[in-house]
């Protein structure tokens, strides 16, 4: 069972980000092209287009990802729970979420889909996450981005607790998570 | 941030706001490594918070190896907090909320000793030697936390 001492800071919300969240800066690592006015199309990383970018000054402009393009928002319109977003993200809703930043004319379709795609595909996640007990889960979340893991993650662990619960087993004491994963650790620092 | 600010304006003042995206670029690869650095940092002390209340008060040293001096303050002044707060509460003897964190079904359980831990003293008096694989019947609230530590296991029939 997951330690719940231990809780890490959770991505920000929407187009904010949170500071100390590691997944937000993980998501920013992630590279676009973009053109200078000489012409130039360079990849960068997301926090440094943020960084330079400005709406009056024309620093820099961006190149949407495809994902986000019109092309594959029609695929999305069609049918987003087909979808692999693990392998068009990994973090799908986040990066998007972000490229709202550069004042795209695109900007309200763009929200839009991604609004739109989180909803159908939730109702699946989450039906799945309760339904699926002590079995490997791997298929299921093969094709989820970061978000949706994170979500079927904490429906598995809702699972979990009321099942033990049901067994009459919340009573039983366990050796916590962390002691563990910290034990295992210090065997591969010996032998390393 | 004021010091970038500082930089731009000269920048502007001297002609050379061709500079201004320079600027910015060094500005924002500063505040990457600041804002890296920190969220590593918070999250390490995250990890060291929930050590309190899954292992205990008292670390042990492998762990206490890997915190440098100003992590092991901020544990001491965790534990401090901690420890007023729960005086404060449940009366004149205050209550540990960091116990019975399970709800408990029976004063008593039946443990085995996962690795030898030496002699074991409760309430009576009486010495129990935790040897590897021995089989107890003790109370559960001295057991709780050596549970939690991996030294002894809870045995459910």
């Amino acid at each position: 069972m997951d330690s719940q001492s231990y809780k890490p800071v959770p991505p920000g919300i929407g187009m904010e980000e949170n500071m100390f969240s590691l997944d937000d800066i993980l998501l920013e690592k992630s590279s676009e092209t973009r053109d200078i006015p000489e012409g130039t199309k360079m990849e960068m990383p997301l926090w440094l287009a943020k960084g330079l970018y400005e709406r009056k000054r024309r620093v820099l402009s961006m190149e949407l990802p495809k994902v986000y393009r019109e092309g594959w928002r029609t695929v999305f319109g069609a049918d987003p729970i087909v979808v692999d977003l693990h392998k068009m993200g990994p973090y799908y809703y986040g990066l998007g979420s972000q490229m709202l930043h550069f004042d795209s004319p695109e900007n309200p379709e763009i929200a839009n889909t991604i609004l739109q795609t989180f909803i159908c595909r939730f109702r699946r996640t989450m039906d799945s996450s309760q339904n699926a007990y002590n079995e490997d889960t791997s298929a299921l979340v093969e094709r989820l981005d970061c978000l949706e893991r994170s979500l079927f993650k904490a429906g598995q662990s809702g699972l979990n607790s009321f099942q033990l619960w049901e067994k009459g087993r919340s009573s039983h004491l366990t050796a916590s998570s962390l002691v563990i994963n910290y034990r295992k650790r210090k065997i591969t620092d010996l032998q390393a | 941030i004021s010091f970038c600010l500082h930089n731009m304006n000269e920048a502007k003042t001297e002609g050379k706001s061709e500079l201004i995206p320079s600027i910015k670029f060094r500005h924002s690869c500063l505040l990457r490594n600041q804002r890296c650095i920190a969220a590593y940092l918070y999250d390490r002390l995250l990890r060291i918070r929930a050590l309190r209340w899954e292992y205990g008060s008292v670390l042990p040293t492998t762990i206490r190896f890997h915190m440098c001096a100003e992590e092991m303050e901020w544990f001491n002044q965790y534990k401090k907090s901690l420890a007023t707060y729960m005086r404060s509460i449940g009366g004149e003897e205050g209550l540990d909320i960091t116990q019975d964190m399970k709800p408990p079904k029976s004063l008593y359980i039946q443990v085995r000793c996962l690795k030898d831990h030496g002699e074991f003293e409760i309430d009576d008096g009486t010495v129990i030697l935790l040897k590897k694989n021995s089989q107890h019947f003790l109370p559960r609230w001295k057991c709780e936390q050596l549970i939690r530590q991996g030294v002894l296991e809870h045995v459910i029939s």
